[in-house]
């Protein structure tokens, strides 16, 4: 039992910060422009297929550099070329933008890499058991995972509270009008930050990519529970978005290591229903309902909280 | 300016004006049932009845985006479930030798459409805009994986069938040929066209209108925007089960494809593509949509990749999509100066097309060093076959795309000035712009 609550609690921190390296771009960027981009996924995904690719050519190390660089510089200028101009038919409009954009890059994704997984291997340095508890080795590489979204986290906290660009950045999470009025060049704010948002989830691609499976439908799959994040931490509230990914992170990974089911707590059901959809649920164990636990969180927080955890604003 | 309040009523509609608005509606029913004589191969009749699918669906998730002006990144929720509803329930009234025949049966379709929209509605529509898009994205996810789960019911992955010809027959109709079905098909997208238009008209499909556009006013006027946004929900639900209803019936099975983001993705492509702010634009995406998505499957292996581009491209360039850009010309039209901009469109379509055939070269070589790179390398696109190894052609498609792409932003100036020469000159008439 200890086993597992130890081993759960670091997967599920690992996930959530993971979860948190992508939430905290879609959240800022969120919260200056207005649109909830909805091909940061894709970005997350193009960060992951960038790193096999380069990884192969010139190693591991240099991909986890020219990647996220390669991606950050198409987010600036889907920013720039994109966005911009469908900012002026409304939110609606830009949304959809992003939705075409992530089946777009879904599709070419699969032109140029196949559906299949591909061969994305943690590298050797780091492809030994770190340390082993309740005999069961802990690989290194999770824990280097674990120690770059740390520190990426540390370092976006720093730039956020104590720089010039961190003071207007989170100064246009409140007031985004205000800083324009201001005097600063809001255009180019924009793109740097979404930029430099999509560059963050590329790291988490280029990081989660060996350990998790590099496939075309990797976007589809953490999409929407990047945006039950995003929602159930409140709409463009970054202390929000960190907890709430923490919160899904550990509610996902301990309810994948727990079997218990209704049949378990009360016994199997008598025979004459075993043909029945009732069946169905007494027999599901958490374990399988890991993957719908986080809308089921989102439903929940929707009725008894409709402005998400931390968040301020309505819409 | 002119005034924009009215205090007096519209004036009634002449008997002119009433014949055309009925004649338009018959004129729609004649088409539909003679379009089976005109066509009558199997693969045109299959293709009829996915566009009448097709346009229902898309017109009710227009009652929420276009009217009410809600982003539903889940619509195919209410579809799916009205299609596993029927299929269950043409295997019961099979079963049990009910009396319902079976162009009833939709209307079970409906009827779960609507519960389902009653029941997930009320926490989906408490907020709109970007919250309801994720909402309705988190509601269609739980329910797409809860199917998965509940195998006795949606089947898993296989899904379930039926057979439809085991239904109560009413005046001997098997509905086992593909035209009867599309018979059935084309009567309940009549209806439900009707039925739906007939909404846009209604007080509530105002409000629904007012929401949209201004929901801190209608507050004032004294209505709940919940309730409304609310209400058309529960609408587009009903008529989306419908829809689902008559696609389980065509095909006669039903699987956890039906509710998945796919169909959610694509209802909003077609209905965006044709064109949000008209009451015809679903139709006329619907048509295009289903037509390109089975045309183009033909031409090209990475349709899907065209088809997101152009998306996209309605987007970025025509936000009123197809009938957006052609209602754009009807005051042009009516003030008889559309003769001033037609030189500036066929100027700017020669280097337009240009572009776009060095932009569809260019992919396909592409996709062809990328898939297969080992295969022969004369390939063929869209009908036209060439050698995706030769330079020439690789020279060809850079000249037509930068060439194109130059020439064409050249043009598309024109095209600006003109009319903005047509528009000033139709406003000088007295006919808005």
């Amino acid at each position: 039992m200890l086993e597992l609550i130890v081993m759960s609690t670091l997967n599920g921190v690992l996930y959530g910060m993971l979860l948190f390296l992508m939430a905290s771009g879609l959240t800022v960027i969120f919260s200056m422009l207005g649109v909830l981009n909805f091909a940061h996924a894709s970005f997350y995904m193009l960060g992951a297929f960038f790193g096999f690719q380069i990884s192969r050519w010139f190693g591991f190390w240099p991909a986890l550099l020219i990647a996220p660089l390669l991606a950050g510089a198409l987010g600036a200028a889907v920013e720039r070329f994109g966005l911009r101009r469908v900012h002026k038919n409304g939110h609606v409009a830009e949304l959809l933008f992003t939705f075409g954009l992530a089946f777009a890059i879904e599709e070419v994704v699969q032109i140029i890499w196949g559906k299949s997984p591909v061969d994305f291997r943690v590298p050797s340095v780091l492809d030994f058991p770190a340390f082993t508890i309740f005999s069961t080795n802990y690989p290194a590489y999770k824990m280097f995972m674990l120690l770059v979204s740390i520190v990426i986290f540390a370092a976006l906290l720093i730039t956020l509270k104590k720089t010039r660009i961190g003071l207007i950045v989170q100064a246009a999470l409140t007031h985004p009008h205000m800083v324009g009025h201001l005097g600063h060049n809001v255009g180019r704010i924009f793109m740097l930050v979404f930029g430099v948002g999509t560059a963050l989830a590329a790291v988490a691609g280029v990081i989660a990519g060996p350990a998790l499976v590099t496939q075309a439908n990797m976007a589809g799959l953490l999409g929407p529970i990047l945006f039950v994040v995003v929602v159930v931490g409140g709409l463009g509230s970054l202390p929000g978005a960190f907890a709430a990914s923490l919160l899904i992170g550990l509610v996902q990974t301990f309810a994948v290591s727990m079997n218990g089911s209704l049949s378990g707590a009360f016994g199997p059901l008598s025979p004459d229903y075993a043909a029945t959809w009732l069946a169905d649920i007494w027999n599901v164990t958490i374990a399988q309902i890991a993957p719908i636990m986080p809308y089921l969180l989102l439903v929940l927080i929707l009725i008894f909280r409709p402005m998400g955890l931390l968040g301020t604003r309505d819409t | 300016m002119t005034d924009t309040t009215s205090s007096v009523a519209p004036p009634y509609p002449t008997a002119a004006e009433k014949l055309k608005f009925y004649g338009l509606w018959v004129g729609a029913a004649v088409v539909l049932l003679l379009l089976p004589k005109l066509f009558s191969s199997g693969g045109s009749l299959t293709t009829f009845s996915l566009i009448g699918i097709s346009i229902i669906f898309s017109l009710s998730y227009n009652i929420l985006l276009g009217q009410t002006g809600m982003l539903s990144f889940g619509h195919a929720v209410y579809y799916g479930l009205g299609g596993f509803l029927v299929i269950h329930a043409i295997n019961i009234i099979g079963a049990n030798k009910l009396p319902i025949p079976l162009p009833l049966v939709p209307l079970i379709g409906g009827l779960t459409g609507l519960l389902f929209a009653v029941l997930l509605g009320w926490v989906s529509t408490q907020r709109s805009g970007t919250a309801f898009a994720m909402i309705s994205l988190g509601v269609a996810e739980l329910v797409a994986s809860s199917a998965l789960i509940l195998r006795t019911f949606f089947g898993g992955e296989a899904g379930i069938s039926a057979n439809r010809t085991k239904v109560f027959r009413l005046f001997d109709w098997s509905f086992g040929p593909q035209i009867q079905i599309y018979y059935l098909v084309a009567a309940w997208t009549l209806i439900a066209v009707i039925a739906m238009y007939a909404l846009t008209r209604t007080p509530l499909g105002r409000m629904c209108n007012a929401v949209r556009d201004n929901p801190e006013r209608v507050q004032f006027v004294g209505y709940d925007p919940h309730v409304v946004r609310y209400l058309a929900f529960c609408f587009s639900g009903f008529f989306a089960g419908i829809a689902g209803a008559l696609a389980a019936i065509n095909f006669e099975i039903a699987n956890s494809a039906y509710l998945g983001a796919v169909q959610s993705g694509t209802v909003l492509f077609a209905t965006y593509i044709g064109g949000v702010g008209f009451f015809i634009g679903p139709i006329v995406g619907a048509i295009f949509v289903t037509i390109l998505s089975l045309g183009l499957s033909d031409l090209t292996q990475v349709w899907q990749l065209y088809f997101g581009l152009i998306f996209i491209a309605v987007v970025l360039f025509a936000p009123g999509g197809i009938t957006g850009l052609l209602m754009m010309h009807r005051p042009l039209l009516k003030a008889g100066t559309f003769g001033r901009v037609l030189p500036s469109y066929l100027i700017a379509f020669v280097p337009t097309l240009a572009m776009l055939i060095g932009l569809i070269l260019a992919t396909e070589i592409i996709v062809y060093y990328a898939v297969h790179s080992g295969d022969a390398s004369h390939i063929k696109a869209f009908g036209v076959p060439f050698d995706a190894a030769n330079r020439y052609v690789w020279a060809m498609a850079a000249i037509l795309l930068v060439g194109g792409y130059w020439v064409a932003r050249k043009t598309w100036t024109f095209v600006g000035h003109a009319w903005d020469d047509a528009t000033s000159v139709a406003r000088e008439k007295g006919i808005a712009a």
